[in-house]
């Protein structure tokens, strides 16, 4: 055993990308298991690896752990990105939070069917622009700092990173009313554990393509 | 200011109500400011009071607190209901985490269309005791200690016995097949700031009823 966390779920985005995306922050090394069949799967099941059935799955400090936010708020811990006391922590909670909401309409954006992809990213966009970025735009006028909470960097400024270029992959202008959050993207994207992890052959997953959607729907059976 | 917490939603459970339960169970005192209509939301949100727009908002300890987790997080810590360490809350939030996926289902029921809530139904209860209560009924029987982390009452056992009590309201005999979590069920009911919480004339909500549906609808979209 090598020591590094193991991740466990599907070769593509999904709800493991924000783990991803935190332990390259963080400059951890990870392995990654694929799952590709519902053969697979259903070992997993059977071996009682997954608590409650389900991925993401990451092994790490001799724990099984499923739930992606209780994967996430544990490493953020484990590795200081979740700041200093418990008024920070609230704040990137809040943060985070909102993000993901975000990201979850991004995250079952692939899933939807033909006709209603058009409203869908419509929404996408409205939300994004009029609900989201706005709060995180404000913050960042408001102190001034180079990092959402508490003048360090954390867990918040990964997720909203990670939601910002993902966002930006869909309607590529988005960011055109809002200057402190494409300073912030340039800023974030220029830090060493990320910049490494947005170069080619990192373990950060592209976009989702029919494929995924198709291993996706064949594992889980849906 | 009463320096008391002060909940903002509407007079119902919805995802305000696990926020009560540990409120209440910490034996923290809270007041509540129930949305009657659409304009009160609006209200909230041009002054400027929701982060994202949305409930539920809690004002505590200064700050204007949205997003139901991060509310969530913040109670348990400050009244320790959080585990020692960080593997302890590790374990919490992997078991919350499921409470609330599973929550999402329970409190969804009441919203489904008619012609789909037969099958949602079937799914609620299926999930509940084939995929939710069989982990806690062994967790509690592989360490057979009285709380289900690191042997000291947390936010987990507040969630717990309040799903459980949700799905009882569903099906009442759900728990014929857990033993420990019937035991468990009694056990934490009896602790005393639970204890008060279920008796009638608490801030406890009753479940939303299918009549109460169009007006909950009206003031959220």
């Amino acid at each position: 055993m090598s020591g590094k966390p193991r991740l466990t779920y599907f070769n593509g985005r999904g709800r493991m990308e924000p783990v991803r995306w935190l332990l390259a922050a963080a400059g951890v090394e990870f392995e990654e298991i694929f799952l590709e069949t519902r053969e697979q799967y259903e070992k997993l099941i059977k071996d009682g690896v997954l608590m409650f059935q389900q991925v993401p799955l990451v092994e790490i400090d001799g724990m099984k752990m499923v739930q992606t936010r209780a994967i996430l708020s544990y490493i953020a811990g484990k590795y200081n990105l979740y700041g200093k006391d418990l008024k920070e922590r609230a704040l990137i909670d809040m943060y985070v939070e909102g993000i993901a909401d975000l990201m979850q309409m991004i995250l079952v954006f692939p899933f939807s069917p033909p006709e209603a992809k058009e409203k869908n990213l419509d929404s996408i966009k409205e939300r994004a622009t009029n609900r989201y970025f706005p709060v995180f735009e404000k913050v960042l006028k408001q102190h001034g700092q180079d990092f959402l909470v508490g003048n360090k960097f954390s867990w918040a400024d990964v997720q909203l990173t990670e939601a910002i270029l993902a966002v930006e992959e869909k309607i590529p202008a988005v960011l055109s009313g809002f200057p402190q959050l494409q300073a912030f993207k340039v800023r974030m994207s220029n830090m060493p554990t990320i910049k490494k992890f947005l170069q080619p052959g990192s373990p950060r997953k592209p976009p989702p393509d029919e494929r995924y959607v198709e291993t996706v729907l064949k594992v889980l059976k849906i | 200011m009463s320096g008391k917490p002060k909940l903002h939603y509407f007079n119902g459970r919805g995802r305000m109500e696990t926020i009560r339960w540990l409120l209440a169970a910490a034996g923290v005192e809270f007041e509540e400011s129930f949305l009657e209509t659409k304009d009160d939301l609006i209200k909230l949100q041009k002054d400027g009071s929701l982060l994202f727009q949305q409930l539920p908002m809690v004002e505590i300890d200064g700050m204007k607190m949205v997003q139901t987790r991060a509310i969530l997080n913040y109670i348990a810590a400050k009244y320790n209901l959080y585990g020692k360490d960080l593997k302890e809350r590790a374990l919490i939030d992997m078991y919350v985490e499921a409470l609330m996926d599973l929550n999402e289902l329970l409190m969804s029921h009441v919203f489904q269309p008619a012609d789909k809530k037969e099958q949602h139904f079937a799914n609620m209860m299926d999930k509940a005791t084939n995929r939710y209560f069989p982990v806690f009924e062994k967790v509690l029987k592989d360490h057979r200690q009285d709380f289900l982390v690191g042997n000291h009452f947390s936010r987990a056992d507040v969630q717990l016995l309040e799903i459980l009590l949700m799905a009882e309201e569903c099906k009442p005999d759900i728990l014929a097949k857990f033993p420990l979590l019937q035991s468990f069920k009694s056990r934490i009911s009896n602790i005393p700031t639970i204890k008060k919480f279920l008796q009638p004339g608490s801030q406890r909500k009753t479940p939303t009823e299918e009549k109460d549906v169009p007006k909950v609808l009206k003031i959220f979209y």
